[in-house]
């Protein structure tokens, strides 16, 4: 529990830190390391020939499109050509066509839904071209339509930000130097970072065994910082070569936390300093109604897997073995419950998805948290996405309490009308049609069935897993799924394609309508957005409609697991 | 017009309000309501099952009768619907029949060059001349060109006393369907047959070309999405259920949705909208599109005339001011006297402060009946008594007074001008032609009006005051009356500039105005509300008219436009509360077949599963002609900051309506198990 506690009393000041410098790289403020970074970027506008105009609402996202569909295009082409490029000392064969749409799909979407394992899946090559470039380039992407995003709601403007000038930024003064300090702390704690083939060794028992290597520390600090979370070897970060100790745990929970953390505090600082700066305010108080309603329900999900995982499983209590250590199956033994309930509640808020335990292991409510984390999408949530998917919740929940005071709904002065509830309401939609629909596709269809592997409630629970996953672009597996065939690799592929596609480009929509709109007054008449009553009523509102689409499907799945388990 | 009627059930609304409830099943005309139309669509489907129990599923006749109930209480979550709709537009039929009824009369004298011909007032058109003598009914809105006379507009206002018309001004504009009540009046028709005032008033009540709000239409969307996610979840339910060897049977399914979707909001959105309007209407205020009391709710600024809206007008006496050498004795019986028959508001005032101050006087009743009286006119602008031995007591505007006086004396032109320096209004006594002094009338601020603008403060709304006084009796008022500003030697041009300026920054501004030069102010404040004694010009450049011609009411007419968007607001939260409950009853029963543990969440102990989804339905059915009261009368609504209101609102209506249901259904199940089981289901 104490450990629980200690990694979230060391995140509250890094994320405040974190946040101010996203602010300033954001609103391209003085900073510091501006001459050097400066230089930097120079060079990359001038070689890509980046005008670095202000760009309207279309231009930013018809941009990001853009960009990204090159690099699928790229991406493509790599995994399925690997095995005759250089770089390939363990001799992997070209990946198959469905798969390769899967994973280029899936690294694009920042979701790193891994349908094959690494070490024998990918040549190094394209573990560093397509997988941790896409790390990047995708976290970045994310990174910037959520400031492009940020930037419109306080803006009296459409055209402002330049979608490629905000990505060179996040990458050069945010990812990369975060990534370079996190990846030292991991070498020094032992991961391997090398181009070294894979070492084959014969173990004590005579048996013949591959010890899989390469350049993985790279890798891991982009994995969490990026909310990636797709694993270089295929047990993802309960691999000993991905996370060896507690401090490499900690520090990986804390770097998935870190930029969606931050991204919430840079929200609140353009709110807080639209009107006067102030170098005293640290959130801003809508910042803050926004960073607590997401620790609540964050706060609630740990709480109940770290319970649910102590308590352990009746049925092999039953047959009298000492489970005082709780649920132990699927988790390491040098992390124990605290430190993989902690990891499993933060990976699926902060939608990163890599994994340090089993989460099909999982006790029933222990696995109900992150399946509900991923259906709601907004606890924090991943790559600034999660920070636009809770405003969605935060336009809808104004809408109401204005009504409930009598007054037409407006946020930070901008009316919502028919038009932009029109864009919420499909992107508040459009999640739950995909996780739904698909899974419901999946139960009926033949090439669905055969993927799943467990018989009723647990099957189902998979099937929910896998596409609340996708869609959210998580990317983390409820594992025990045989998904890597056409039917598992198509339709996660197209969840994930439109869960993040086509949410981004609905809510730079909603975030372009609102920069247009007259700023009306505020005054003790309107909503106060930034108190604790609003708060609660967010939260309340979250978990209503969130509850509200997903309990019949939870009670198939997770809820009659834990009954017929307690029963 | 007989507004005032607190309940808004008759016998006659019910009936012919379940009739049209009947006609609104219309598919076409039910898709405009897009969550009704699913339900309805679930109605025909559970209908065609009843008929044929095995359209789907082969072999299950006994689910006839479950379907058949089903079927029953949709048909009635319909119905209700319907009727809170017909029962908010029943309320406006009634006004409309009597106001048709002003309008069917009439024939106009026409001068047609310079004769005059009898015709049918339907065929005047703009530009004609006509005259209408007294006990004539005007044919048309128009403008008065010549005469001047009394005319009833109790039609239309419900204010029974005559007001005065003339040519020029601001009383010159006549409404068609008024009637003349003394003298005659030559009148240049303004507007063509019907787009009269009255017409357009017939057509706004009767709600024939209503339109929906913003907000309304905002408002739907989410219901719409809402419907869409809800009737998601049912239909991927299906093939879940089906893969954990869950049957399940059409008629639940379509229970389910209707029980999910928010039909609580759904049916009573549209009687919320009409029912606003037509509280406002109750008010005697016409507000010339819905979208206009919506904006009400908006409003942050209030722009508001100091005479007639803040004060009374400059009527109230406060003083007696003797010239020198007469007594204050002589002069306040003098004033007394020559206002006793007076009934203009000044004059009652008058005779109230000369009592209060104790005058000695004899005999009054005798001298009433003994002496004649001059009464005051809008001609002579003054009155007075002679008594039976010949002595003259007279009051009235200075310079007709002074018209009549033998000498004026020195230091009235000083009294005068201190009186009217002060912002007060002078009238000079006079007996025997001899000027004894003057009355102060001052301007009183209404009773109660600090305290309302104090409750505006609260719910954040500024008040600016606009006067034509010196900026010291301005300043006097303002804080007398408790105003946050206000603009003294304001000029009609000087309060669009103020209504831009507050604009500008962000705000929603109200005001009230009568004038022709208020017109432009009234166009370009986003809520203007006109009197009705106005101008035409003022009328039509107004959003909103005030027939009592109560600039006051604007305040009132904020605060419903406020409880229209909280009626929506908390029916809509309690819609959305409700499902928690539902799916308790719901959920467990639908999977009880299959999975057995699910007893557990069956936490209301709901006697079987049948009885459970029925009564989920009744309840989801029965709310709605529940919440008709709320849907008509608005919630209700306290002047509180935004703050304290949202709490009071969410606890009332989304804690509440998280509670209740648990609690109906559970009463519903308690009732209806027994007669499930004589049935044999």
């Amino acid at each position: 529990m104490w450990q629980i506690i200690l990694v979230l009393v060391i995140y509250l000041p890094l994320v405040l830190i974190i946040g101010r410098y996203l602010y300033k790289v954001t609103m391209g403020e003085k900073m510091w390391g501006d001459s050097f970074f400066q230089r930097i970027e120079g060079i990359i506008y001038k070689i890509s020939a980046v005008k670095q105009e202000d760009m309207t609402g279309k231009q930013y996202i018809f941009s990001l499109l853009f960009s990204n569909a090159v690099m699928i295009a790229i991406g493509y082409c790599l995994l399925r050509l690997q095995s005759v490029l250089f770089l390939n000392p363990n001799n992997i064969g070209n990946m198959e066509t469905t798969l390769s749409f899967n994973t280029v799909i899936s690294f694009m979407t920042n979701t790193n839904l891994q349908h094959y394992s690494g070490e024998s899946g990918l040549s190094y090559l394209s573990q560093m071209l397509v997988i941790i470039f896409m790390m990047f380039t995708s976290a970045a992407s994310g990174y910037a339509v959520c400031m492009a995003f940020c930037r419109r709601l306080i803006a009296k403007t459409d055209t402002l930000g330049n979608f490629y000038v905000d990505y060179v930024r996040v990458i050069t003064r945010i990812l990369l130097p975060l990534s370079f300090i996190v990846s030292l702390i991991l070498v020094s704690q032992g991961v391997p970072q090398t181009f070294q083939e894979n070492i084959t060794l014969t173990t004590i028992e005579d048996k013949q065994q591959d010890i899989a290597l390469g350049p993985i520390a790279a890798m891991e600090s982009i994995k969490h910082l990026g909310t990636n979370g797709g694993g270089f070897i295929g047990a993802n970060s309960s691999a000993p070569f991905e996370n060896p100790t507690i401090l490499t745990n900690i520090v990986e929970i804390l770097s998935m936390m870190l930029l969606p953390g931050a991204c919430v505090v840079t929200l609140g600082l353009m709110i807080a300093y639209r009107k006067k700066r102030s170098n005293n305010v640290w959130l801003g108080k809508q910042g803050a109604s926004i960073f607590i309603a997401m620790s609540i329900i964050f706060l609630i999900g740990v709480a109940a897997v770290y319970i649910s995982e102590k308590s352990g499983n009746p049925a092999i209590h039953a047959i009298g073995i000492d489970d005082h250590t709780g649920n132990m199956e699927g988790k390491e033994t040098r992390f124990g419950i605290a430190q993989s309930s902690l990891f499993t509640a933060v990976t699926t808020a902060f939608t990163t998805g890599s994994i340090n335990n089993m989460h099909d292991t999982l006790t029933p409510l222990g696995g109900l948290v992150p399946l509900f984390n991923m259906m709601l999408n907004v606890v924090f949530g991943g790559k600034g996405v999660g920070l636009m998917n809770m405003m969605m919740y935060v336009l809808l929940t104004i809408f109401i309490a204005c009504l409930m005071i009598g007054r037409t709904p407006q946020f930070l002065g901008k009316k919502i009308e028919a038009k932009e509830m029109k864009l919420i309401a499909l992107c508040i939609l459009i999640h739950p049609a995909l996780i739904l629909g698909f899974s419901a596709l999946a139960v009926v269809t033949d090439g669905g069935i055969a993927g799943i592997t467990n018989p009723g409630a647990h099957g189902l629970s998979q099937v929910l897993y896998e596409f609340a996953s996708s869609s959210a672009n998580n990317g983390s597996g409820f594992e025990g799924l045989l998904d890597n065939s056409t039917f598992w690799n198509v339709t996660t592929g197209l969840a994930m394609f439109f869960g993040h596609y086509i949410s981004i480009v609905l809510q730079i929509a909603i975030a372009s309508l609102l920069a247009k709109k007259l700023v009306h007054n505020e005054s003790v008449g309107t909503l106060n957005t930034s108190n604790a009553t609003f708060t609660i009523f967010l939260v309340a509102i979250v978990l209503v409609v969130g509850a509200l689409t997903f309990l019949p499907a939870l009670a198939l799945g997770p809820i009659t697991e834990y009954l017929q388990l307690n029963s | 017009m007989e507004t005032k009627k607190n309940s808004f059930l008759t016998k006659e609304i019910i009936a012919t309000s379940l009739a049209s409830a009947f006609k609104k099943f219309n598919p076409v005309y039910m898709i405009k309501n897009p969550v009704m139309f699913v339900v309805e669509i679930g109605f025909f489907l559970v209908v065609l099952l009843t008929a044929f129990p095995s359209l789907f599923h082969s072999g299950n006749q006994e689910l006839r009768l479950y379907n058949g109930i089903v079927a029953v209480v949709l048909f009635l979550t319909i119905l209700f619907a319907n009727f809170a709709e017909s029962v908010a537009q029943g309320r406006g039929k009634a006004q409309v029949a009597t106001l048709k009824k002003t309008k069917s009369s009439t024939s106009a004298r026409v001068v047609i060059d310079g004769k005059e011909v009898m015709k049918p007032a339907s065929t005047l058109s703009h530009g004609d001349i006509v005259i209408v003598r007294a006990g004539e009914t005007i044919p048309n809105d128009g403008e008065v060109i010549d005469g001047i006379a009394t005319v009833d507009e109790s039609a239309i206002t419900g204010e029974s006393a005559p007001v005065i018309k003339e040519r020029g001004g601001d009383f010159s504009s006549v409404t068609g369907g008024t009637v003349v009540t003394s003298d005659e009046l030559t009148i240049k028709i303004t507007s063509l047959p019907g787009e009269s005032f009255l017409d357009k008033m017939i057509s706004l009540i009767e709600g024939a070309n209503r339109k929906k709000t913003p907000n309304e239409i905002a408002l739907s969307t989410l219901l719409v999405s809402l419907t869409i996610i809800f009737l998601l979840v049912v239909l991927t339910l299906y093939p879940m259920l089906h893969y954990l060897n869950i049957d399940i049977s059409i008629a639940t399914l379509v229970a389910l949705t209707v029980c999910l979707i928010p039909t609580t909001i759904g049916g009573l959105l549209s009687a919320i909208g009409i029912a606003g309007m037509d509280r406002v209407t109750q008010f005697n205020v016409i507000a010339m599109n819905g979208k206009a009391v919506e904006a009400c709710g908006d409003v942050d600024t209030l722009i508001l005339d100091k005479t007639g809206t803040i004060t009374y007008g400059n009527r109230m006496a406060t003083a007696f001011l003797p010239v020198s050498g007469i007594a204050q004795e002589e002069l306040k019986v003098a004033a007394y006297l020559s206002s006793l028959t007076d009934d203009t508001p000044e004059g009652k005032s008058i005779v109230a402060l000369a009592k209060e101050q104790n005058i000695s006087i004899q005999n009054v009743e005798e001298l009433i009946q003994t002496s004649e009286h001059i009464p005051f006119t809008a001609q002579t602008r003054m009155s007075g008594l002679d008594t039976a031995d010949g002595t003259k007591f007279r009051k009235g505007a200075y310079d007709v007074m002074k018209k009549q006086s033998k000498v004026v004396p020195k230091d009235l032109e000083k009294l005068i001008h201190f009186v009217s320096n002060e912002g007060g209004t002078p009238l000079v006594v006079m007996k025997n032609e001899i000027i004894l002094g003057v009355i102060y009338l001052k301007d009183v601020v209404k009773s109660g009006l600090k305290e309302r603008f104090k409750q505006l403060r609260e719910m954040g709304i500024q008040t600016i005051m606009c006067t034509g006084d010196n900026p010291l009796t301005a300043a006097a008022i303002a804080k007398e009356a408790g105003v946050d500003s206000f603009i003294a030697e304001s000029k009609p041009e000087d309060k669009i500039q103020v209504i831009r300026d507050e604009q500008k920054l962000g705000k929603v501004v109200a005001m009230t105005g009568d004038g022709t030069n208020d017109a432009p102010a009234l166009a370009q404040a986003n809520v203007g509300m006109a009197m009705n004694s106005g101008t035409n010009s003022a009328k039509e450049a107004a959003n909103m008219v005030d027939l009592d011609s109560d600039p006051t009411k604007l305040i009132e007419v904020v605060e419903i436009g406020k409880q229209l968007l909280m009626t929506r607001g908390a029916l809509t939260t309690f819609s959305i509360a409700n499902d928690i409950a539902k799916y308790f009853a719901i959920i467990p029963a639908i999977l009880l077949i299959g999975i057995p543990e699910m007893s557990r969440l069956n936490i209301m102990h709901l006697d079987s599963p049948i009885s459970a989804i029925l009564s989920a339905l009744i309840f989801n059915a029965l709310i709605i002609p529940l919440l008709i009261p709320v849907a008509m009368k608005g919630v209700q609504y306290k002047a509180m900051s935004s703050s304290k209101l949202l709490i009071k609102n969410t606890l009332i209506y989304g804690v509440g309506g998280a509670i209740v249901p648990f609690i109906g259904i559970k009463i519903i199940d308690m009732i209806i198990s027994p007669l499930l089981k004589t049935m044999g289901i």
